[in-house]
């Protein structure tokens, strides 16, 4: 019995069983073109077109808004809006359902709909997000706010959809703050001035009396720390943007730079010249102390914390000409990062972590670019004539920065205006300003 | 003297209403910035995807009926298919159904491998995707019987091929192929793990019966939000790329086809 069950087990061992091993490929590369994306006008009944009509002076509010959430996908360099004469269906009726087919037909792989309405004196709009190519509703969300908000809502729907088809947070409900400039080089009259991040409600905040320098968001609040010089003092100041109140932190001697606030906002980082020697020191804001993190007696200046508030990045000219270093944030652990040719300058800590942004001069060239934390993987995005201090996208994505142009002979032709570039390094773009426009700063997130 | 203090008090009363009216500290306005007003959020999503009211559904059918009688008006009269049965291709809505029905029968909850490694031909038996075809449209009955006809011709040369899989060239045509479909969304971090695995079941003309993501539970576990936007853009690169592009024979080397979808090469740039 037990010879006959082994000879069946070998006789098997020899019969071939035809196996079908599951192929695999792998995809490692995909395309970075910009995502088609229809962007439907939201539709709005007659009633509260009117009303709205009365109070904003806007003949169609869902056409204006989804213009802004339009704008701003563009403007983003990862959609490409497609052009609304191609849309086959009508507004209202697209966002009950939307016929996917039509929508496929234009090639579109994603479609935003809504509806605007008066309600209680108030805003609503609702919208949502469809995947064509699944047939499916990926998001729905309504918005209640008061009328005169209707750009932020516009905002919001694109911060919403961004951050459901890239998988993180958007930048668009948010406001960049930096020094409008007039007049020729030599008597620059320089204000404070701050605006939404598409440059809409640009408003100057200081009179021109005195000169602004170097203003900076708190990553936590709309409060802003800037520079100003009162009677040839540097005296850096806290504002608060949603109040107007304004506070003097207090007079610093020498040349004070870059004051900064640290990840919690209860902190503020910056450089002052103390005994002909700058170095790096904090204040804090709740009881004044002022605490020296570097000493050294080469110049170090432009701290920025990193997210976690653990490290401080700064530049220091301590190996022979100015390089990017890391420290912890009581000021140990010095290291040098930066190792490539030039000079580095203005480090900025990216709100993800991830990379630090900073300023290099290389054979009279400026250049804008990226490295990761360990100096590692430096990256250029841009390269001109002048530009310098970079500043984040609170998703940590899109970098602002100020560009100057030569004077020609006569003294004429300097200008001073903000351009943004995302990491990709493709997508550069001028930010429309009402005037000259340098040292920028982005918020936060208004909405949370 | 009553003369000169009426005229006094006029006057120092004009002084003051000037002085009032053009003080700077009364003219000073506040930065006039929109207020941040707080914006109530809602999920509609819940109670808004469902089947359209009935009043709308009624407007969408009263929209559809204009437009239908528009596009008959341009659309090829009825005799047309009547007259070319075979070579016109049958309206879309039997296609749909005929798809229902293969997939009602794919689906009998979980095929995977580790399950049942069912013969060849006991599959055939269950589902012939080149039968439903040729249901479909008769013209194709002619391809899938030369594709089998092809099978049995050269089942003997390929046995070496079936179990290696696809060829370097086929490989790189499809990856080539799905390349160009993927739209990769550049938030992602590129230090995370995030591999979507991706199951096809193909047709012999490369059009996708069905797809389906094979680590599906984390797509709805909370803080994979990273891993849903992927599996989504890898899903649409799919649907987008359809048919896809495969070998003309051997259709049961790749009639089940696994991506795997990896961004992490490109994001890091």
């Amino acid at each position: 019995m037990m010879k006959k069950f082994l000879f069946i087990n070998i006789l098997l061992l020899f019969i071939p069983f035809k196996s079908f091993a599951l192929i695999e490929v792998d995809i490692t590369r995909g395309n970075l073109n910009p995502l088609p994306i229809a962007v439907s006008p939201l539709s709005i009944d007659e009633n509260s077109r009117k009303n709205f009509e009365k109070i904003l002076q806007k003949d169609n509010l869902g056409s204006e808004i989804s213009i802004i959430v339009e704008n701003n996908l563009k403007t983003s360099g990862l959609f490409n809006p497609l052009d609304k004469n191609a849309f086959l269906q009508a507004p209202d009726i697209a966002n009950l359902k939307p016929r996917f087919e039509d929508w496929n037909l234009i090639k579109a792989q994603a479609l935003i709909t809504g509806k605007v309405t008066f309600k209680d004196e108030k805003l609503r709009v609702e919208f949502r997000l469809w995947d064509i190519l699944a047939g499916k509703e990926m998001m729905a969300l309504a918005f209640t706010t008061v009328p005169n908000n209707w750009r932020r809502v516009g905002h919001i729907i694109t911060d919403k959809v961004y951050e459901r088809l890239t998988g993180e947070k958007g930048y668009f409900d948010t406001r960049i703050i930096y020094v409008a400039e007039e007049g020729p080089k030599t008597k620059r009259i320089k204000k404070l001035a701050i605006m939404d991040q598409d440059g809409a409600n640009n408003k100057f905040l200081t009179l021109g009396n005195e000169l602004v320098l170097t203003p900076r968001f708190n990553p936590t609040s709309q409060m802003v720390t800037y520079l100003s010089y009162f009677r040839n003092l540097p005296r850096v100041y806290l504002l608060d943007i949603e109040t107007g109140t304004q506070e003097v932190v207090g007079d610093f001697p020498g040349m004070t730079f870059a004051p900064r606030f640290s990840p919690d906002g209860k902190k503020i980082i910056m450089s002052f010249a103390k005994d002909g020697n700058s170095e790096i020191y904090t204040m804090d804001l709740e009881n004044r102390i002022v605490e020296k993190i570097t000493n050294h007696p080469s110049i170090d200046t432009s701290p920025s914390y990193s997210p976690d508030g653990k490290f401080i990045s700064f530049n220091s000219d301590r190996s022979g000409y100015q390089q990017i270093y890391i420290m912890n944030s009581d000021g140990s652990n010095v290291k040098r990062i930066s190792f490539g040719k030039g000079i580095y300058g203005t480090p900025n800590w990216s709100p993800r972590g991830d990379l630090i942004a900073f300023t290099k001069l290389h054979k009279g060239k400026f250049y804008i670019g990226v490295m990761r934390t360990d100096g590692s993987g430096e990256r250029l995005l841009t390269e001109n004539f002048y530009q310098e201090a970079p500043s984040w996208s609170p998703n940590g994505r899109v970098l602002i920065f100020y560009r100057e142009t030569k004077t020609d002979a006569n003294g004429d032709g300097f200008s001073a205006k903000l351009w943004s570039i995302d990491l990709t390094g493709y997508n550069e773009r001028l930010v429309k300003t009402p005037t000259d426009g340098s040292d920028p700063s982005w918020s936060s997130l208004l909405s949370n | 003297m009553n003369r000169s203090i009426i005229i006094s008090s006029v006057l120092h009363l004009v002084l003051i209403m000037i002085t009032a009216m053009s003080l700077p500290f009364l003219s000073k306005k506040p930065i006039d910035l929109p207020p941040i007003v707080s914006v109530e959020l809602i999920q509609i999503t819940d109670k808004t995807n469902i089947p359209f009211a009935p009043k709308a559904k009624k407007t969408i059918e009263k929209i559809k009926e204009k437009e239908k009688k528009l596009v008959s008006e341009q659309a090829p009269p009825k005799k047309v298919k009547k007259v070319k049965p075979d070579s016109v291709p049958m309206p879309e809505d039997k296609v749909k159904k005929v798809e229902k029905i293969k997939e009602d029968k794919q689906n009998p909850e979980k095929i995977d491998n580790e399950v049942k490694q069912v013969s060849e031909f006991e599959k055939k038996e269950l589902f012939d995707p080149n039968n439903i075809a040729a249901l479909i449209d008769k013209s194709k009955i002619e391809n899938a019987e030369t594709i089998n006809k092809t099978d049995k011709v050269t089942q003997d040369q390929q046995k070496n091929l079936e179990n290696t899989g696809l060829s370097l060239s086929e490989e790189d045509a499809l990856k080539a192929q799905i390349f160009g479909c993927w739209s990769i969304p550049l938030g992602l971090p590129y230090n995370e793990n995030l591999l979507v695995r991706i199951k096809l079941q193909l047709k012999p003309d490369g059009s996708v019966i069905k797809s389906e993501i094979l680590d599906h539970a984390r797509m709805n576990k909370p803080g994979q939000g990273f891993y849903k936007v992927l599996a989504e853009s890898a899903l649409r690169a799919v649907k987008l790329c359809q048919p896809l592009r495969v070998p003309s024979t051997g259709y049961d080397r790749w009639k089940e086809l696994q991506l795997n979808f990896d961004a992490r090469e490109m994001l890091e740039g």
